[in-house]
């Protein structure tokens, strides 16, 4: 009879043994069992609100896991909320995750042109909802430098009826064609106050700090211009900038460290900083693809 | 009107309660409703989305579970076990027998379900939603789920009359998955342009008890609202075919020789 | 209702069942049964087993429909729900919800009757009483023994007083006490003025008690009438006790015909050649203790009827006297 433990203990071992040798092969490609959204929809014989609260839970926890690992690549992860927003159109919070998560570069699947296929099946199936809008502006906004779609979008969002004022303004900023930090960090102001998803708010405020750094940045080589116009040549370094009266004390980044100023009057950061600026693509972006 | 049927239906309602197998369905379904709580705390931002999602839908197939496995036996059952002899030589007629472990087996469920609701309400209560104004739609989406359980042990207690548990379990959840399907099915059968095909599929369409009907889990969990055109609508469908059916059981049923 | 029209009437009743794969052959069970029951009689409906006992009673209880025939109980036909409320049955081999106790399936078969709650617990009390269940009362039936759970079936059968009881093998798994009591409770319905139409294969029962019987043999009806009447078709024999004479012997051809029992012998011989045969017990001064006619049993007559047809063949007609 004391055979039986014994016999569970070892097919324990032996599983774990089987597990280690097949775990590097599965990590090297994902897989989803059944990856066809509509397929799944008819499989789900009517209890599709349900499995759409399955693979969303998935898709977090993918991210989540992913994100730890310090992970390059997030393939699975439009998959993931293209199943479950087939299976369930409504529910928000997927929009918003996919909205950054989709298009982000680097701590997500850098994919912008799903990020948008996205939001916009969002916004067909719940056209109330003024974050949805907030969502699109977004990412015409950032990831797209479509001012003419993100105006439109913005102003959709503003005429929903909880829509608020700001939206409006943001429209009016966008018709104004302008990609200026100021736009830039109220759009991700709004991102990290109307979010409580921490993987969101993180992405935020690290952008946030990014976008004050470039800020500052700008600030800095303005008075160095003023400092080259006046002594006809650039500042030796931000200490010359503060003899001369230009800043008072010295300015520090987002981290807490002082910015650097170079002989050719650009500002950058100290290279210990962890603040990153964000990347404003120079080339014009490929079309959205629909 | 008889009385004979009610004596049935609480007989068998007390069988039913004093079968084990009833309370081990019962406390799974609870035990889902309290694993809704532990997976609304990690998918981020919907709680309340996956409580009721997970809720009624482990109210419904937990019912429709019950309802087919009790129902195909309903009739089938006695007849096996020869209980049915004794009973039948009493003044009842054999279609008041049918329509008493019909409603036997349906006053089962109902309170199976109540008992399942206040599980959900439990829940929603732990998780600190209070209920709004779009939890009236969780009820309506209950008192749905009902109504197609009724019609599955309708189903399910036709074919007892005449075939073995085995083959009733395949053939009521073979016409139950039809019944979600059926849409799908005619929109297939437009699509092909085939004029038997369209015709064929129309004509299932129809047929079929159409279970999709009641199927607004999805909208009680995102707090909408449900016409009231439905619920009338809804009701008087599954009472015309729980009609149909019973009638066509209990004209089997009283044609029957009992080995 | 007629109170002196026959209990039961059974018009050429007549039950086939399909079978062989297809179904399409056709196995006559019951042969143009005909045959009434007397209101107030205790009447036995006898065979071997596969005679068609059980398939009469269902037939009667509507649980099996007739091919051909009908028949009436109380005067009314058989398919008349209402006329359920005077009869009362005993299935053979009976099986109730065992989920229950004998009381509440006592409780529950008496809500047919529609008596009032407290009429009802004191039929259910007195009933149980009747067939010695006060004890097991509250028990669960599937915790009770075969003969318990008969007893349990005569309870439902007469628990509402019926006019007509049936009583399918109501001996079956007893011991000897409890047949007596079912024997008992049978007699008294009869007191009480009811009908008692009861089917066995025990024929000392049904010599016992029975009124009037019924033979029934491969689908077929034998013979009907009282016990006595029945057999009397039979030729009888003559049985003689006697003693050897002290230190004589047999004659061998007495030898050869008699068989020792305790410390006589007995010897069965034709009606005919009784006289010859005391002639020769004479001869060896042989002691007569007892001459006496040979009574054939139910039994013999019965295993006389299987003997001679073991399968479906010829008739062999009683008649009723």
């Amino acid at each position: 009879m004391t055979a039986v433990p014994l016999l569970f203990v070892a097919l324990f071992v032996l599983q774990k043994l089987i597990d280690a040798r097949t775990r590097t092969e599965a990590q090297a490609e994902e897989e989803l069992l059944l990856s066809s959204p509509s397929a799944i929809k008819k499989m789900s014989l009517g209890y599709d609100g349900l499995l759409a609260d399955v693979y969303w839970t998935r898709a977090v926890q993918y991210y989540g896991t992913r994100l730890g690992e310090h992970r390059q690549t997030y393939n699975l992860l439009w998959p993931l909320l293209d199943i479950t927003t087939t299976l369930d159109p409504k529910i928000i919070p997927v929009y918003h995750f996919g909205a950054i998560f989709l298009a982000e570069p680097v701590v997500g699947a850098n994919r912008p042109d799903l990020a948008l296929k996205l939001v916009k099946r969002g916004v067909a199936a719940n056209p109330t909802v003024w974050g949805l809008y907030s969502d699109l502006g977004f990412l015409y906004y950032w990831h797209f430098r479509d001012y003419k779609d993100a105006a439109a979008a913005y102003l959709a969002g503003s005429e929903t009826p909880q829509g608020p004022a700001w939206m409006k303004i943001m429209a009016a900023r966008m018709n104004q064609k302008l990609g200026s930090i100021d736009t830039s960090l109220m759009i991700w102001s709004q991102i990290y106050n109307s979010h409580t998803d921490p993987n969101i708010r993180k992405l935020a405020l690290k952008t946030l700090r990014g976008l004050k750094a470039q800020k500052d940045e700008q600030t800095i080589e303005g008075l160095a211009d003023q400092y080259r116009q006046r002594f006809g040549h650039y500042p030796a370094s931000m200490a010359a900038l503060r003899e001369a009266g230009y800043v008072r004390g010295v300015p520090v980044d987002p981290d807490g460290y002082p910015y650097v100023l170079g002989p050719d009057g650009k500002a950058s950061l100290d290279p210990h900083s962890t603040v990153i600026i964000p990347k404003v693509p120079t080339t014009p972006p490929p079309p959205p693809v629909n | 009107m008889s009385a004979m049927p009610g004596v049935v239906a609480i007989n068998t309602f007390r069988e039913a309660v004093r079968d084990r197998v009833l309370y081990n369905l019962v406390f799974f379904a609870l035990l889902m409703i309290g694993a809704a709580i532990i997976m609304g705390q990690i998918s981020i931002g919907i709680e309340r989305l996956v409580i009721v999602n997970l809720g009624l839908s482990a109210i419904s197939i937990f019912g429709l579970v019950m309802a087919i496995f009790i129902g195909v036996g309903l009739v089938y059952k006695e007849i096996e076990k020869r209980t049915l002899y004794s009973l039948l030589a009493k003044p009842i007629r054999r279609w008041e027998f049918l329509v008493g472990k019909y409603a036997g087996l349906v006053l089962t469920l109902v309170i199976n379900t109540a008992f399942m609701t206040l599980g959900l309400a439990a829940a929603l209560l732990v998780v600190g939603r209070p209920f709004a104004h779009g939890d009236g739609s969780i009820l309506i989406a209950i008192y749905f789920i009902l109504l197609s359980l009724a019609l599955v042990t309708a189903i399910a207690i036709f074919f007892s009359c005449f075939s073995s548990p085995m083959l009733s379990t395949l053939f009521t959840l073979g016409i139950y998955i039809t019944g979600i399907f059926a849409g799908d099915i005619r929109n297939f059968g437009a699509l092909t342009k085939n004029f038997f095909l369209k015709g064929a599929t129309s004509v299932l369409y129809y047929l079929v008890p159409n279970f999709h009907n009641f199927n607004s889990i999805a909208a009680a969990a995102h707090g909408e609202a449900i016409p009231l055109a439905l619920i009338w609508q809804n009701t008087l469908y599954a009472l015309m075919y729980i009609a149909l059916l019973l009638v066509a059981s209990s004209a089997v049923f009283s044609r029957r020789n009992l080995k | 209702m007629d109170p002196h029209g026959p209990a039961i009437e059974i018009l050429g009743l007549t039950k086939d069942y399909p079978v062989g794969f297809w179904r399409k052959r056709m196995r006559r069970s019951l042969d143009h049964l005909s045959f009434e029951v007397n209101q107030g009689e205790i009447f036995g409906f006898l065979g071997p087993n596969g005679a068609g006992k059980t398939t009469t009673m269902k037939l009667l209880m509507g649980l099996i429909f007739p091919t051909a025939g009908t028949a009436r109980i109380l005067g009314r036909p058989i398919d008349d729900v209402a006329m359920h409320r005077d009869i009362g049955y005993l299935p053979e081999q009976p099986y109730f919800y065992d989920y229950l106790t004998a009381r509440e399936l006592l409780d529950y078969y008496a809500r047919f009757s529609g008596y009032s709650a407290a009429d009802r617990r004191a039929r259910v009390t007195r009933v149980l009483e009747r067939v010695g269940l006060s004890s097991a009362a509250d028990v669960q039936l599937r915790k009770f023994s075969k003969g318990m759970l008969q007893r349990a079936g005569i309870a439902q059968a007469i628990i509402h007083e019926p006019r007509v009881v049936f009583l399918d093998e109501p001996m079956s798994g007893l011991d000897p006490i409890g047949r007596r009591e079912v024997r008992d409770i049978i007699l008294d319905l009869k007191t009480q003025g009811r009908t008692v139409f009861f089917s066995t294969h025990i024929l000392s029962d049904a010599e016992m008690l029975c009124d009037r019987v019924a033979v029934l043999h491969l689908g077929k009806l034998r013979g009907v009438g009282a016990p006595g009447k029945i057999v009397s078709v039979e030729v009888q024999a003559m049985e003689i006790l006697f003693e050897p004479a002290e230190g004589r012997t047999l004659s061998a051809s007495l030898a050869r015909r008699a068989t020792p029992v305790g410390g006589r012998y007995r010897i069965e011989v034709p009606e005919a050649e009784l006289y010859r045969t005391l002639d020769e017990l004479r001869d060896c001064s042989a002691r007569i203790l007892s001459v006496s006619p040979v009574r054939p049993t139910l039994e013999d007559y019965f295993l006389g009827l299987v003997e001679r047809e073991p399968a479906a063949g010829a008739t062999v007609e009683a008649s009723i006297r």
